[in-house]
């Protein structure tokens, strides 16, 4: 995974609440069985005129002027901010490797789902929680000046604006620790191999149906 | 001690061991797979030049690509084709029990799971799909993970874990007659917004879910993920361990009381102490059907399409209008008045055979209404497509004019060939009324079997005993 210590960049508004996995990244290019490539159809249903899908060229198809990641200076966005529940329904992690691919490195809302919430964690993408009014002052900011950067500091978990105070967000220890090192989560839990064993050979004398 | 919830007693039966920061490694029982989120997690294990820890766990199955029509000659769309044909090739290669598409257990992952008894009380139980949530019905802890999870599960049998709060959500007193499981999940989601579950187990309790079946238990907890929690359960009682006995993975005659023993335990406190409660009047409870594009927006029948001018929260308005717009409605319409396009009854929601023989009861003897044009039923698994034919349950769809087709997901998500064109109109059984996931500029109104039948015959929604 690739680590995430400081960033910064233009901030592109999406605002709607129950931004979901389907409309982040359509069904019809989950049938790929790689792990990259879906950035350009990020938001694919809202971002073109006509449907794609994983056999057709997108720069043949009509883009949609008025979609937000359309407009310049926001395609070149590399923050995004939302509204409530950011990443609701299906558990596609597809949704965090198109946001990935697109170029985004962090996700602001007032709450996001959870399983969206954990596969950001696993490729390096930080979602960030800030309260309802911090959000609305953010899209406000973007209102009055389209193109403003926010810089990230994951270290001292803050969102700084230029003029502003720097604004604190919480992260887990253990998932802060992982990301500013870009540690791969598997190799940590297999050094508790015997741990595991140890439980499984318990769990076995009390629930042998199990195994 | 300490009262426990049924959750906190799940939580605490798989802690592996704990963080200083509460982060827990919880072992997994049951590992579920499908073809569209376990490619990247063999790929990744591969590379890294490791094998699943423990193969017996796994029970893998393709659904969300298959075809439901004819399979003879395969899958035609070749990017389906070499999804399906890669999960065959690492359930081999892995050396995985795997249900293969011309297996007659093959079906929905949430369907087969407990009608295999893989899924058992006090169990883990996860999946690379949000749905998972479905087999908390047994008073196990089930929950969707993402593809790096798949593979940490494959690789380890674990999962890193913080601890959710506790929900209770109790459904008070005794539903109407004709007012399902679907009705009162949805109304319970109506009530709790698609994000008041976020951050939460749901635990579902109240007399109107004791007296459900398993099969109705399944449907409750499968839209858990809907009100936004990874997982929902059901305390264990006698119906539950009815419907374990006798599977092909339940426990045998030597273990089975040893099991019950455990299970009987797996029911919360009396005295546990919930983050939230929530109480639900089952009697007010109606026959519901969503008109926007999310679960949350949902009306009962006799309602009418509400007004964003009425909603005092703006982004919550503005939400409505852009749903409203997408679904081509205005409010104020009596629902009963939206005609629709097309029926789709299946999914892991309802495709079990209690939920056909609903649909059935509403539409033997009567004839699909001539505006529709497409009228599906997709059993959930081959087994309860077997039944429901032994059952004659067919023949009564085929004749009313409804599609009897092969097991799958089908047009849940429309990954397949059974999709809905651009600004055609459905009443669907499945869990999402996103924009598009019927396919692209598809309109979906979420309903219960009874309800979808009524649809299909009335032509546009209707209560179950209008139609004729
Ligand atoms: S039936 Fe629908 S919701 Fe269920 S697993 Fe399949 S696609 Fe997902």
């Amino acid at each position: 995974m690739k680590p995430f210590t400081q960033h910064k960049g233009i901030v592109a508004p999406m605002d709607r609440p129950n931004v979901d996995t389907d409309a982040i990244i359509p069904k019809q290019f989950l049938k790929s069985i790689k792990r990259s490539g879906f950035g350009p159809n990020a938001f694919d249903d809202w971002r073109y005129l006509d449907t794609g899908g994983p056999d057709i060229d997108n720069d043949s198809r009509r883009v949609n002027p008025d979609f937000v990641l359309n407009k310049a200076p926001f395609d070149k966005a590399t923050i995004l901010v939302a509204r409530e529940n950011f990443g609701c329904g299906s558990s596609r992690e597809h949704a965090v490797w198109a946001l990935d691919d697109f170029g985004f490195r962090t996700v602001l809302a007032p709450s996001f789902a959870d399983i969206f919430f954990n596969n950001s964690f696993k490729n390096g993408l930080l979602p960030i929680v800030l309260d309802a009014e911090t959000i609305d002052s953010i899209f406000k900011a973007i209102e009055k000046k389209p193109g403003f950067e926010l810089a990230i500091d994951l270290e001292s978990q803050t969102v700084n604006m230029e003029g502003h105070e720097p604004i604190c967000f919480e992260v887990d220890e253990f998932r802060k620790y992982c990301l500013l090192h870009g540690l791969d989560d598997i190799g940590l839990t297999l050094q508790h191999a015997d741990d595991i064993k140890a439980y499984e050979h318990k769990r076995s004398q009390q629930a042998p149906w199990l195994f | 001690m300490m009262a426990k919830t049924l959750y906190d007693k799940l939580w605490d039966m798989h802690v592996v061991r704990s963080e200083d920061d509460g982060t827990a490694l919880l072992y997994i029982d049951r590992h579920l797979v499908h073809e569209v989120t376990s490619p990247q997690a063999f790929e990744g294990l591969r590379m890294a030049g490791r094998k699943p820890w423990r193969t017996d766990s796994i029970v893998a199955v393709p659904d969300h690509n298959v075809p439901t029509t004819d399979r003879s000659a395969g899958i035609e769309d070749p990017v389906a084709r070499l999804q399906v044909e890669t999960l065959d090739k690492n359930c081999q290669e892995f050396g995985l029990n795997e249900f293969v598409m011309s297996d007659i257990r093959q079906g929905i992952v949430h369907v087969i799971g407990p009608e295999q008894g893989a899924t058992l009380p006090g169990m883990t139980v996860v999946c690379g799909d949000s749905h998972t949530s479905t087999h908390g019905a047994f008073g196990a802890l089930a929950f969707g993970i993402g593809t790096s999870e798949v593979e940490h599960v494959l690789a380890t049998q674990c999962l890193l874990q913080k601890k959710s709060k506790n929900m209770l959500v109790s459904v008070d007193g005794n539903v109407a007659d004709g007012v399902t499981a679907k009705d009162i999940v949805l109304a319970i989601i109506g009530k709790l917004g698609t994000a008041g579950g976020t951050g939460y187990a749901i635990e579902f309790g109240g007399d109107a879910i004791r007296t459900l079946s398993m099969e109705g238990r399944m449907t409750v907890c499968n839209m858990a993920i809907e009100a936004g929690a990874r997982a929902g359960m059901v305390a264990v009682d006698l119906t539950t361990i009815e419907y374990v006995k006798n599977r092909p993975y339940s426990p045998k005659a030597e273990t089975w009381d040893q099991a019950i023993a455990e299970w009987q335990e797996l029911h919360s406190d009396a005295d546990a102490k919930f983050d939230r409660e929530i109480h639900i009047d089952a009697t007010s409870i109606r026959p519901q059907v969503t008109w926007g594009t999310s679960p949350e927006m949902v009306i009962a029948i006799d309602d009418v399409i509400p007004d964003p001018n009425k909603e005092s929260d703006s982004v919550k308005a503005d939400g409505m209008r852009k749903a409203l717009a997408y679904m081509d409605l205005q409010a104020g319409t009596p629902i009963k008045d939206i005609a629709i396009d097309k029926v789709f009854i299946g999914s892991c929601t309802n495709s079990r055979i209690e939920d056909l023989r609903d649909a059935a009861r509403v539409a033997q003897g009567k004839k699909v209404a001539s505006n529709v044009k497409q009228a599906l039923v997709v059993p959930g698994s081959g087994l309860v497509k077997r039944q429901a034919e032994e059952e004659g349950l067919d023949r009564i769809f085929i004749q009313a004019g409804f599609e009897w087709r092969e097991p799958g997901c089908s047009m849940c998500l429309a990954m397949n060939a059974d999709r809905l064109e651009p600004g055609e109109r459905c009443a669907s059984t499945s869990n999402r009324n996103f924009e598009g996931r019927q396919g692209a500029g598809g309109r979906t109104h979420l309903v219960s079997p009874a309800m979808a039948a009524a649809a299909a015959i009335a032509g546009h929604f209707a209560g179950v005993n209008e139609v004729k």
